[in-house]
């Protein structure tokens, strides 16, 4: 039996466990392995914290690999216990809690830490970098108490983390000591471009700032520049840089500069210690990006896999900005120098810019701005290395290149790539598992490739690649990316209907099927529902709501049990009862022996477990305005005590909520709407994990959109303060019709928020004379509604659908 | 060979269902946009689902609790879920209106 030697990885971050991902893929039972880690999560995909940050994503969201993914591959791991102490001669660890661990290999993978300037100030309490899930989590916490954010770095990190600190509701300052953003990235001409973008997002920036201090008793004030001007703020990010973490690696002996000095192999100067990634300097170069942490790993553990391998030679690298509305591309040697030349197109109308640096007739550095699609194929040429003369126009204006004689074509450049080339850099996957997917797993979609290999599933950058690679690979057997409509009857979406049902005025659920040509006559129970919203929202007074195109649910205004039966909720305006009430509800519960009565979480009774015929009877003893229990609609304005009793309170959210609620309270909407009022920032009432929260401060009133306490718990947004009564309710009102005119059916509103993106609402609803509209359609619509129960109560024919027929009478012949 | 009388045509909506027990069986009645009436035991085979309560489309129904479909006409479920469910034979009479079932056995 061959004896299984013991591997021990120090940091269980992003190159260190690609690494031994690639072992176990390449020698399976070769080690016993063991993690330590100082972070408390498993494995996570650190690039996304951005998403996260911005509210795209959630921490779950990112784990690349679950702990039940190092039980089943036998890995023991130490989470949340750093390494403290390597032994070299011994060849054993050391951790902070006391393991000790014996190895025949180390892996060094700590990758690094923020930087922190070393300025007077600079331990205060929030004062953090934009590292891992703490920070992270930090900066959201501080979202909710604090106001003023200023981040420290004008460069790729600060701008993410600006971005997700403007999503979160904060004003933001971006300082930066050079006189243009991320200028180790971008020229002059895009990074101006870049910070009017972002300046147009809400973003502020303070540009040639030197910081000199931060200021404050315990927690951050302000900050002071050399030039002795102050900024106020209560939370400072840092993203000036990273330090590569080699405190431990230096204890132990390692020939260290600014990381680990490894060679070609990964080796350290210590036999039986390599490292890899952000820790590691190669050639003198210590990497802050993921591909070539991930090139490394793999050559790491072809040696450790006992595979052969060529040596790593270093990579040259290209980085997007992944913000929300703003497209920049850079790779390679982007700056001029005497021995090169370049190629630009500068279009301030559209907001373009592309740039080409060219030496020796080959490609060696890009920079584009507002359109990044080509940013794949240059950064390809540039690692290829190609010569390029003769097709420079051709290549930076898009002019197809058409086998043109001077170069290889795109087919070429595929097949002389690599194998295993790492195309998809967020995600690690190479250019071999992208051939396995098209040739062996049947993919011939540049869908079905991304859900089977995760490429190009992060940022996207990668795309243009993915799908030369598929058509090299797959030729004439490319798919047809099939268009998805809003179900499988039709092929159009939905904003393509809206704007038919609009323009040719249709005015029925049929009408539309036959005009769309849908492939099922009658629709099916996805799109029925959907088609039956839009016409009413479009036509509130002439559309007759279709009964059969709803679901149980609507259609009774009860919600269906498993069993068949159904649960009442009488509506108790703002949570606001009263005993006479309450007796009634009461009465009614006995009399038809009600199983379960039970409070929702939106202060309401519920009455489980009713029978479908007592339902008709039920609603009239009660004589309760009702419906809209379990619909597609309105469903509750929850509210704390506020200033009627709570001597917190600075504001009356009760009677807020319940004026919001007798106001929508018949309202359908693409989704349920949930909404809540709290009387001051303690916020009893949640409001901020609701669709629409209302939170009194001193004086005024916040109004918090896009939150959600569902499967996927999301915290509202600030869409504005204000400081009447009467502007709350013009403010919410038309953001919900907004909502209702703009949204798919069944998304609610976090969904469509993180959509179209809170800016985009905002700048919607700007404009005051637009916001009275939206109050007036929404006004024009509830105007047309009725309450569903009376209507049933009072009307024989539907309400006879309750009772089963009276009876089967045998016929006998 | 047991036949009822259960009802009258303009008892049931057009797209809609409604229900009788026999034999302490629960049936549903459907009558489909074109007004053909199909009767099916009122249980979805997934997990007993009212199908009384559904929505009808064209000749199927989507079962209220997690949108099973089924074919009215052969009580067939629908891909990509499996199974069937009893039918029952239905006449009308023209004159009168009325709604007979014939349960076997
Ligand atoms: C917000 C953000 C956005 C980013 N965006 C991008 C991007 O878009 N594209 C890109 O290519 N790159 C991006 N990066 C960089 C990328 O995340 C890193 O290059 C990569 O994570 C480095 O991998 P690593 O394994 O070397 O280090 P890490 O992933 O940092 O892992 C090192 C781990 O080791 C742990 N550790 C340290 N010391 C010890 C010890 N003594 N004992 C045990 N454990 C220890 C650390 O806690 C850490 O968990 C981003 C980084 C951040 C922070
Ligand atoms: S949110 Fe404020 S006003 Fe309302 S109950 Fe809580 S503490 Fe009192
Ligand atoms: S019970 Fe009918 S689909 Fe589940």
């Amino acid at each position: 039996m061959s004896t299984t030697k013991k591997l021990v990885l120090v940091g269980n971050g992003m190159a260190g466990i690609r690494t031994i991902e690639h072992i176990l893929k390449l020698a399976p039972h070769a080690y016993e392995i063991t993690v330590f880690g100082a972070e408390p999560h498993p494995n996570y995909n650190r690039i996304m914290l951005s998403s996260v940050l911005a509210g795209g994503t959630t921490i779950e969201d990112i784990v690349i690999n679950e702990w039940s993914w190092y039980e089943d591959n036998g890995i023991r791991v130490y989470p949340g216990d750093p390494v403290v102490q390597i032994d070299a001669e011994r060849k054993e660890v050391v951790s902070q809690n006391g393991v000790r661990a014996s190895y025949d290999e180390l892996i060094m993978a700590t990758g690094s830490q923020a930087f922190i300037l070393p300025l007077p100030g600079a331990n205060k309490e929030g004062v953090i970098g934009f590292r891992d899930i703490k920070d992270c989590e930090t900066m959201m916490e501080a979202s909710q108490k604090y106001r003023k954010a200023a981040v420290i770095g004008g460069g790729l990190l600060g701008l993410e983390a600006a971005r997700g600190l403007l999503n979160l509701g904060m004003d933001v300052t971006v300082i930066h000591i050079n006189g243009h953003l991320m200028d180790r990235n971008l020229d002059l001409p895009a990074g101006l471009m870049l910070q009017r973008e972002l300046e147009e997002q809400g973003m502020k920036f303070l540009l040639n700032k030197h910081t000199e201090e931060i200021t404050g008793k315990q927690r951050v004030k302000a900050i002071r520049f050399t030039d002795q001007t102050v900024l106020e703020a209560d939370l400072v990010v840092m993203a000036v840089g990273i330090r590569p973490q080699i405190e431990l690696a230096r204890n132990t002996g390692l020939d260290v500069n600014r990381g680990v000095i490894v060679d070609d192999y990964m080796h350290t100067s210590i036999p039986g210690i390599s490292a890899v990634g952000e820790c590691a300097e190669h050639r003198g170069i210590a990497y802050g990006l993921v591909a070539p942490l991930y090139e490394q790993g793999m050559v790491l553990a072809k040696r450790l896999a006992g595979a052969a391998t060529e040596g790593y030679e270093g990579s040259v690298t290209s980085t997007k900005l992944k913000v929300s509305g703003v497209d920049v591309f850079s790779a390679g040697q982007f700056k001029d120098a005497a021995d090169t030349r370049s190629i630009r197109i500068q279009d301030d109308v559209d907001g373009v810019y592309k740039k080409m640096v060219i030496k020796d007739g080959q490609l060696i550095g890009a920079v584009l701005f507002g359109d990044t699609t080509d940013g794949a194929s240059l950064f390809s040429l540039i690692k290829s290395g190609e010569n390029i003369s003769g097709r420079e126009k051709e290549i930076l204006l898009g002019v197809p290149s058409g086998g043109s004689g001077s170069g290889p074509s795109v087919a070429e450049r595929m097949a002389s790539m690599p194998d295993d080339e790492i195309v998809c850099g967020c995600n690690g996957v190479t250019k071999a598992s992208i051939g396995d997917a098209v040739l062996n797993k049947g993919c011939n979609t540049l869908g079905a490739i991304k859900s089977c290999t995760k490429a190009s599933a992060s940022c996207g950058g990668c795309k243009p690649i993915i799908e030369n690679l598929l058509t090299y690979y797959a030729g004439d057997n490319v798919g047809e990316q099939t268009k998805e409509g809003i179900c499988g009857c039709t092929s159009y979406d939905r904003d393509e209907i809206v704007a038919q049902i609009k323009e040719m005025g249709l005015k029925n659920v049929k009408e539309v099927m036959n005009v769309l040509g849908w492939n099922e006559p009658e629709g099916c129970s996805k799109c029925r529902p959907s088609l039956n919203y839009y016409l009413g929202m479009i036509w509130p007074a002439e559309y007759t709501d279709e009964r059969v195109s709803k679901f149980t649910n609507e259609r009774y205004h009860a919600n269906i049990q498993k069993d068949g039966t159904y649960s009442v909720i009488p509506r108790i305006y703002g949570g606001v009862t009263s005993p006479a009430e309450l007796i009634k509800i009461a009465t009614v519960a006995e009399k038809y022996d009600v199983p379960l009565v039970k409070f929702t979480g939106g202060q309401r009774l519920d009455l489980l477990g009713v029978q479908k015929e007592n339902l008709p009877k039920i609603w009239e003893e009660l004589d309760m305005p009702s419906g809209f229990g379990y619909g597609k609609a309105l469903r509750t304005v929850k509210t704390c005590v506020g200033n009627t009793f709570c001597r917190f309170g600075t504001q009356d959210s009760i009677e807020m909520g319940i004026r919001l609620e007798k106001k929508l309270d018949k309202m359908v909407a693409p989704a349920k709407v949930k909404l809540a009022v709290s009387g001051c920032p303690r916020n009893c009432a949640e409001a901020t994990i609701k669709d629409l929260g209302v939170v009194a401060i001193d004086g005024a009133w916040e109004i918090h959109v896009g939150g959600n306490a569902g499967v996927k718990v999301r915290a509202a947004e600030l869409l504005c303060t204000v400081k009447t009564d009467a502007e709350v309710e013009e403010w919410t009102y038309s953001y919900l019709q907004y909502y209702r005119e703009n949204a798919k059916w069944n998304e609610r509103t976090a969904a469509w928020i993180e959509r179209v993106g809170l800016d985009h609402v905002k700048e919607a609803l700007a404009d005051r004379d637009v916001r009275l509209a939206l109050v007036e359609r929404l006004e024009v619509t509830l105007g047309h509604t009725v309450d569903p129960w009376k209507e049933i109560i009072e009307d024989e024919k539907l309400r006879k659908n309750f009772t089963p027929l009276s009876g089967a009478e045998p016929v006998t012949h | 060979m047991n036949k009822f009388r259960i009802g009258h045509v303009a008892d049931i909506d057009e797209k809609g269902a409604r229900t009788f027990l026999v034999q302490d069986t629960e049936i549903a009645v459907f009558k489909l946009s074109d007004g053909s009436l199909h009767a099916v035991e009122n249980r979805c085979p997934h997990k007993g689902g009212k199908l009384s309560e559904g929505m009808v489309c064209g000749t199927a129904v989507h079962c209220p609790l997690h949108d099973w479909k089924i074919d009215l006409r052969n009580g067939k479920v629908q891909e990509p879920d499996e199974g069937c469910l009893n039918t029952y034979k239905t006449e009308v009479d023209g004159n009168s209106g009325e709604i007979y079932i014939t349960i076997a056995g």
